[in-house]
């Protein structure tokens, strides 16, 4: 008994140690990763007058919200947070609308289309944006698109759309066709088919794709910072990058609260997907 | 068991199915087509003429005359070389950073799921406001960073991180891989749970060690992976603009001037089309040729 027990003893002090390190590496990492957000978070309850003390520490000394209101009132952030809204919902809208049709078709129908479009998604990550942009501005500009939301919008859409179309399309696969072919032998029209059968089955595939295009337009600063130049038509991001450099430390606190706010949606998003993203569902789609 | 009667009809149909379809992925197709694809290709092409901004500019064909402009540029060469440093810094200290977080995140650890959570909030922050919340940390007096050094007595150290000609690019490429760590872990920890777990198994009770399973079997499994992300964040990194934007704009005296922040500046700074599409082609050029000897490489350690 003691023989065999003896190895088992002589490991355990080893495993201990290697589980301390371990632990030791998590909290690190865990440093790392929240010590950035707790300053900003921090910062963002701070009195302007806290804010630009020598030597400041993470808890605020008499939090404030004052910061919040400023950001909304003085800082046209509300007004850049209205226009982020108009076009993430629109290219949102209009992504789903226009790939919804055309994912269901390529789904159904054998194509090449697919292998084309899943080809341009990773082709066209080669591609540095100015390539893209130039032109873009050229061509916007000369249809009275630049300083234009609705251009930001076709831009976000044209954007978004071959990765919605590429997302939806496994989400149709995922719906048997016996089910269609069931309801069309029972006498329901085409229309009837796609509205009472696939249309709920399909429901959360669109809400993911929706929420997918609404944040990438939500958090996209390259083609705003190119194609709007009215300061009136500042979408979130241009509005937060604008007074980073120009307004100094007194700015500090409504910079870092209008900041906050605007992570928000992507925050709620990620929420919703954590789940999927972590426990190993992912892992399907990286071997392929 | 199908006679030739049912057939036919049944051929006709399909082909009226499939016109159907062509109606619906039209409008899908169309957008990319004209938003995407073509001011593509018109890019390359600018890169080898003499476009300007403004009206009524003309455009003429120059050939390679804006790569000769820019091979004679030391600013472009600056750049570059800043592009590169960035791109395979960050790219190699996400990897590593990742991996380690994927590995601890894999094994059954109390603060798991906090990690986990913690993990996913750089990914979901905009680019520019991790650059924001990164000046706050950066910043010369009411920043996290210098306040940190000040109180375990190495208040010497402190200085302007993003000011300073030496710290500027250290200090994005930090944020950089703060930025970028919670796609290659996520990535890598999906290759993880892939591992069977048999194969582990066998090699323990053979007795291996952790650290012999980890060389032999954890990474060769996770190769393909490894290969995968290491690519992409390679060509993300190299063509990444918003984040250094808002914490540097290139500064200081162009430091941190990586080639997407050149190109942009001169585009629309300078009005110079050609010029800057030009670099836009050889930054493709570059990212091809690294990828090329990168992924030959790789496919040559699998054949052998």
């Amino acid at each position: 008994m003691s023989r065999l027990r003896s190895p088992k003893r002589k490991r355990s002090p080893k495993r201990k140690a290697a589980r301390f390190l371990q632990y030791l590496a998590l909290v690190g990492y865990l440093a790392f990763l929240s010590f950035p957000l707790l300053w900003m978070l921090s910062t963002s309850f701070k009195t302007p007058r806290e804010v630009v003390e020598l030597h400041p520490s993470l808890i605020p000394r008499d939090p404030t919200l004052d910061n919040y209101t400023t950001a909304f009132t003085q800082q046209h952030l509300a007004r850049a947070a209205w226009n982020s809204l108009q076009v993430s919902v629109g290219a949102a809208v209009l992504t789903v609308v226009i790939a919804l049709p055309a994912a269901y078709a390529l789904a159904r129908v054998r194509s090449k289309v697919n292998t084309v479009a899943t080809a341009w998604i990773l082709l066209s990550q080669l591609f540095p944006f100015i390539l893209l942009v130039i032109p873009l501005f050229i061509i916007l500009k000369g249809a009275g698109l630049t300083n234009s939301l609705f251009g930001l919008v076709l831009v976000y859409v044209t954007w978004s759309l071959p990765f919605a179309l590429w997302m939806l399309q496994g989400f149709v696969r995922g719906i048997p066709r016996e089910l269609e072919e069931a309801a069309a032998m029972d006498g329901a029209s085409k229309f009837q088919t796609l509205v009472r059968i696939v249309a709920p089955l399909l429901a959360p595939g669109v809400v993911a794709v929706t929420l997918f295009a609404f944040i990438s337009s939500w958090n996209e600063f390259f083609f705003a910072l190119v194609l709007l130049k009215r300061p009136e038509l500042a979408t979130l991001p241009l509005e937060l990058a604008k007074f980073v450099g120009i307004e100094g430390i007194a700015r500090l606190g409504p910079l870092a609260a209008g900041s906050l706010m605007a992570t928000i949606p992507s925050l709620i998003f990620f929420a919703f997907l954590q789940r999927r993203l972590t426990s190993g569902g992912l892992a399907g789609a990286v071997k392929g | 068991m199908t006679t030739l009667n049912e057939e036919l009809p049944l051929a006709r149909k399909k082909r009226l199915d499939n016109k159907y379809a062509y109606f619906l992925v039209l409008p899908a197709l169309a957008p990319v087509l004209i938003l995407s694809v073509v001011p593509l290709l018109n890019g390359i092409y600018l890169g080898f003429t003499d476009a300007r901004a403004g009206l009524n500019q003309e455009t003429n064909f120059t050939g390679l005359e804006n790569y000769t402009e820019l091979l004679s540029n030391d600013l472009f060469w600056s750049s570059f070389k800043i592009g590169l440093i960035w791109a395979f810094s960050v790219t190699i200290l996400q990897f590593l950073a990742a991996l380690g977080l994927a590995l601890l995140l894999n094994l059954n650890l109390r603060l798991r799921w906090l990690t986990r959570t913690l993990a996913l909030v750089p990914w979901a922050m905009p680019p520019v406001i991790v650059g924001i919340m990164w000046q706050l940390v950066y910043h010369p007096d009411a920043g996290l960073v210098n306040e940190a050094l000040y109180r375990v007595g190495l208040g010497d150290l402190s200085t302007n991180w993003l000011g300073d000609f030496s710290t500027a690019l250290p200090a994005v490429i930090v944020v950089g891989v703060w930025a970028g760590m919670p796609q290659t872990t996520v990535v890598l920890l999906a290759g993880l749970q892939g591992v069977p777990a048999e194969l582990n198994e066998a090699a323990s009770v053979d007795g291996a060690g952790t650290w012999r399973r980890f060389w032999s079997i954890t990474l060769p499994q996770l190769r393909p992976v490894i290969v995968a992300i290491t690519s992409l964040d390679f060509i993300w990194n190299f063509n990444s603009f918003g984040l250094v934007y808002v914490l540097t704009t290139g500064g200081p005296g162009g430091k941190t001037m990586l080639p997407m922040l050149f190109a942009y500046e001169e585009a629309f700074k300078y009005g110079h089309f050609g010029t800057a599409a030009a670099m836009g082609n050889a930054m493709v050029l570059i990212i091809v040729v690294l990828l090329f000897f990168y992924l030959r490489r790789r496919m040559r350690e699998v054949n052998a």
